[in-house]
C-alpha cells in the first residue's frame, strides 16, 4: 500500500468537516469495544497475563533467528512449503508462481493486515484473478474501494445507513433492510466464491515454532472456509508473529480475544499444521520481513514488534476515535500505527504520525503486551526534530520559548507584555491563532503568581500565630 | 516542614489563583512555604514536542532552583510528572534529577500521601463538582483517588461523568498542531459533562482548553483549578 501519512493533519481536519458521521460511528464502536475489554480484563489477573505475554514475546524476539529456523523445519515436516520474503516484491513472486501453476482465476481472502501492507489484492487483480474479501467488514470496504479503518473492525467507520445504501445500490436490497438480511446477502455471494475459488489467502495471528502450527482467530467462520476449501492455501506471516511453544497459545489466544473484543476466546480458532485430509492439497507459508529485521535492531523502537494487532490501543485512543483510521494514511492507524509506521516506512515518510497523540497514555494501559507507546512516540518525535523534519516555524518558536524561560528577567518581561497585548491581537500570531479559533482568546490572570507572591509573603509568617 | 512551590509557567500566567490557594492552604496546615526565585517553565512543551535540546536547559535550571528544597509541590499534575518521570530520562545519569524527582509532588498527592491529610474542612458542602482527570496526573503520576477523596470529604457531590478519565485534547502543542482533532475531543468531554456547578482538574492546560471550548458551546459553568477548590474546602 502506498503511504499517505504525511497528509495526516490535513486529512484529519477534512474528514471531521466533511464526514461527521465517521466520528459518531467510530466513537460508538470503539467505546463499545473498550467497555468489553475492561470487563474482560477485570475477570482475570490481567497484570500477570500482560507481564507473562510480554516476557514470552521478548524472549522470541531476542532469539528470533533460532525460532524461525525451528518453525521452518517443523512446517516442512508437516508438509507445508516455506518461503521467505524480504520485500513485497518477493512476496508477490510467490503468489505469481502459485497463480500460474494452478491456473488460479478466483481467490478468497481472510482478513489480514499484512496482505494490505504487501498490496496483495492489486497484485492479484493485475494477474486477472478475482479476489473476494470474506470477512464481512472487509467485504464491505472492498465494495466501496476503501482501505480498512481499524485493525480489527475494518468497516468501523461506516454507519448502518451507509451500509444499507451500499447494498441497495449493489444488490437491490430495501433501504430499511435489517443487518441480518444484509449479512445474508453477502453470505450468499461469498458462499459461491468459497466453493469455486482455487486459492485461499490468509494471514496468521500466531505461528508456533515448536510444532509449526498456524493459529487464526475469527468470529465469522470465513477464515476456516478460506483456508480449508480451496485446494491451495497461502498464509503470509510477519516474522514477529512467532510463539515458542504450543502451550503459549493457552495464554495468547484468550489474551488477544479479551484485548480485541472483550471475548474470552474468539468464536473460531483454526490451528493449521499443513496440508492434509479435508484441507487444501498445498499449504504455503510466506515469512515476511518488510522492514521488521531493521526494526528489531532499533534499540528504541523494537518493542513495537511485540504487537498482537488486537486493536485495543485504537479503541482506547481518544484521538483515533475522532477520525477512525483513514487520515493516518497507512495500513496501521491509531497509537500503534503512530509508532509502527515510522519503523516500517521510515520516519520521513511517516513524519507527522508520532504527533497524532496527546501522550495521554490510554493506549499503554490497554495494550496486552505492554508496548510503551507514549515513550516510543516521544522517541520518534525527538528523532524527527534531530532529522530536521519538523516545521521551521515550530522550531523557531520553541527556541524562542526556551530563551525566554531560561532567563527569569526575560520571563518577567514577557509576562508584562502578555498583559499588554489586547485580546483581539492574538489572532495575528500564527501559533496563537490556531489556539484561539474554537477556544476564544487566552485571558491571563490580572497579575501573574510570581507578582502576587510578594503580597502573600506579608500575609503570614511562621510563628505569628494566625 | 518546609515546602518549595513550583508554580510553572501556565499556572503562573493563567491560573495565578491556584498558586495563591496552594500557599494559603499549605500555610494553614502548618507548612512553611517558599517560592524559590528564578523558576519559570519545567520544559514540558519542548520535551513533548521532541525538542529535547531546548528542554534540557530548562530542566537544568529547575534542578538548580530547587536544589535545596525539602519537598517540591506543584498545583499541576503534568508538570509534576515531567519532573518526576521525565527529568531522569532527559538528563540520564544525573543524580540531581533523581533526587528532585523523588521529592516532587502534585498538591493533592502531597496532602494525602506526605501530610496524611484526608479532610480539609467542609467548605464544599452540597457543591456539585465534575472532576476531569488530567492524563499525566492519572496515568503517569497515579494520582486518582487523592483529589476525589479530598473533594468528597469536604462535602462536595462528585457527579458521575462517563468521560472523566478521557483526554480533553489539550496535549500542549497538540492543540495547535491538530486543532480540529483537539477541539473534537474537548467537545466530547463537553457533550458528556454532567450538570455540575464547577469543573475542576489539576492542570492549567486542560482547564484553559476546556473552559474555552465549553464557553463557546454555551456551557457557562465555573472552571476552577483543584488548588482553588481545596482552599475553599478548608476556608469555607
Ligand atoms: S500495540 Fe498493543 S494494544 Fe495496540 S494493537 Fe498492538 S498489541 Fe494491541
Amino acid at each position: 500500500m502506498r503511504a499517505k501519512a504525511r497528509l495526516y493533519p490535513k486529512e484529519a481536519a477534512r474528514l471531521l468537516k466533511e464526514r461527521p458521521g465517521v466520528r459518531r460511528a467510530v466513537t460508538g464502536a470503539t467505546l463499545h469495544f473498550e467497555r468489553n475489554r475492561l470487563r474482560a480484563y477485570g475477570e482475570v489477573d490481567i497484570e500477570a497475563w500482560r507481564a507473562r505475554a510480554k516476557a514470552v514475546k521478548d524472549h522470541v524476539l531476542s532469539h528470533l533467528d533460532r525460532y524461525l529456523e525451528l518453525a521452518e523445519r517443523k512446517l516442512r515436516e508437516n508438509g507445508a512449503t516455506v518461503h521467505w520474503a524480504e520485500t513485497p516484491e518477493e512476496a508477490h513472486r510467490v503468489l505469481r508462481d502459485v497463480v500460474a501453476r494452478h491456473g488460479v482465476r478466483r481467490a478468497v481472502k481472510a482478513k489480514s493486515m499484512l496482505t494490505e501492507e504487501l498490496g496483495v489484492n492489486p497484485l492479484l487483480e493485475s494477474l486477472g484473478v478475482e479476489v473476494y474479501e470474506t470477512d464481512l467488514g472487509e467485504y464491505l470496504i472492498q465494495l466501496l474501494g476503501e482501505p480498512p479503518s481499524h485493525i480489527v473492525g475494518p468497516a468501523i467507520h461506516l454507519s448502518l445507513e451507509e451500509i444499507r445504501r451500499l447494498f441497495h445500490d449493489r444488490f437491490g436490497t430495501p433501504l430499511d433492510a435489517s443487518p441480518e438480511a444484509l449479512a445474508a446477502v453477502a453470505r450468499r455471494t461469498l458462499r459461491e466464491a468459497f466453493l469455486t475459488a482455487e486459492l485461499g489467502i490468509s494471514g496468521a495471528n500466531f505461528l508456533v515454532a515448536e510444532t509449526g502450527t498456524l493459529a487464526l482467530m475469527e468470529n465469522e467462520g470465513n477464515i476456516r472456509l478460506s483456508t480449508s476449501l480451496p485446494k491451495v492455501h497461502v498464509a503470509f506471516v510477519g516474522i514477529e508473529k512467532l510463539l515458542p511453544r504450543f502451550q503459549d497459545l493457552a495464554l495468547f489466544l484468550p489474551l488477544t480475544a479479551r484485548a480485541a473484543t472483550g471475548q474470552r476466546l474468539a468464536t473460531f480458532v483454526s490451528l493449521i499444521q499443513g496440508p492434509g485430509e479435508g484441507g487444501p492439497e498445498e499449504v504455503h507459508v510466506v515469512f515476511v520481513d518488510h522492514g521488521r529485521t531493521a526494526l528489531l535492531h532499533d534499540p528504541e523502537a523494537w518493542e513495537t514488534l511485540r504487537c498482537l494487532r488486537c486493536g485495543a490501543c485504537l479503541n482506547a485512543c481518544p484521538v483515533y476515535r475522532q477520525t477512525g483510521g483513514h487520515p493516518y494514511g497507512y495500513v496501521y492507524s491509531g497509537p500503534i500505527g503512530a509508532v509502527l509506521d515510522p519503523g516500517l516506512l521510515g520516519l520521513e515518510e511517516a513524519y507527522p504520525l508520532p504527533y497524532a497523540s496527546t501522550l495521554c497514555g490510554a493506549c499503554y494501559e490497554a495494550c496486552p503486551v505492554k508496548i510503551p507507546i507514549p515513550k516510543l512516540l516521544l522517541a520518534w518525535r525527538r528523532r524527527a526534530v534531530e532529522a530536521g523534519l519538523s516545521p521551521r516555524l515550530e522550531g523557531a518558536a520553541l527556541k524562542a520559548f526556551r530563551k525566554v524561560m531560561e532567563s527569569p528577567a526575560l520571563y518577567r518581561l514577557f509576562s508584562r507584555a502578555l498583559r499588554g497585548v489586547p485580546l483581539g491581537a492574538q489572532e495575528i500570531l500564527p501559533l496563537l491563532k490556531a489556539w484561539t479559533g474554537g477556544r476564544g482568546p487566552l485571558k491571563p490572570s490580572p497579575k501573574p503568581f510570581h507578582q502576587l507572591w510578594q503580597e502573600l509573603e506579608g500575609e503570614w509568617t511562621p510563628g505569628n500565630g494566625s | 516542614m518546609r515546602v518549595a512551590l513550583f508554580i510553572t509557567c501556565l499556572a503562573d500566567q493563567f491560573y495565578a489563583e491556584a498558586g495563591v490557594a496552594a500557599v494559603r492552604l499549605l500555610r494553614a496546615l502548618g507548612v512553611e512555604v517558599d517560592f524559590p526565585e528564578g523558576q519559570t517553565c519545567c520544559g514540558q512543551p519542548a520535551f513533548n514536542a521532541g525538542y529535547w535540546d531546548e528542554a534540557r536547559p530548562l530542566a537544568r535550571r529547575t534542578l538548580e532552583v530547587f536544589r535545596e528544597a525539602e519537598y517540591v509541590v506543584l498545583p499541576s499534575g503534568s508538570c509534576a510528572s515531567m519532573v518526576r518521570n521525565h527529568y531522569p530520562e532527559l538528563l540520564p545519569g544525573s543524580r540531581e534529577a533523581l533526587e528532585l524527582a523523588e521529592k516532587t509532588y502534585e498538591l493533592s498527592q502531597f496532602l494525602v500521601r506526605v501530610l496524611g491529610v484526608e479532610k480539609l474542612g467542609e467548605g464544599l458542602r452540597g457543591r456539585k463538582v465534575a472532576y476531569h482527570h488530567g492524563c499525566h496526573a492519572l496515568r503517569e503520576l497515579g494520582v486518582k483517588e487523592e483529589p476525589l477523596l479530598l473533594l468528597k470529604n469536604a462535602g462536595a457531590e462528585l457527579l458521575p461523568w462517563e468521560a472523566a478519565e478521557e483526554c480533553c485534547g489539550f496535549g500542549g502543542l497538540f492543540s495547535v498542531k491538530l486543532p480540529e482533532v483537539s477541539l473534537a475531543m474537548a467537545e466530547r468531554k463537553g457533550e458528556t459533562l454532567p450538570e455540575a456547578e464547577v469543573l475542576t482538574s489539576t492542570d492549567a492546560g486542560c482547564l484553559l482548553h476546556l473552559s474555552g471550548v465549553l464557553a463557546r458551546k454555551g456551557k457557562g459553568l465555573r472552571v476552577a483549578p483543584l488548588a482553588t477548590l481545596l482552599w475553599e474546602a478548608y476556608a469555607g
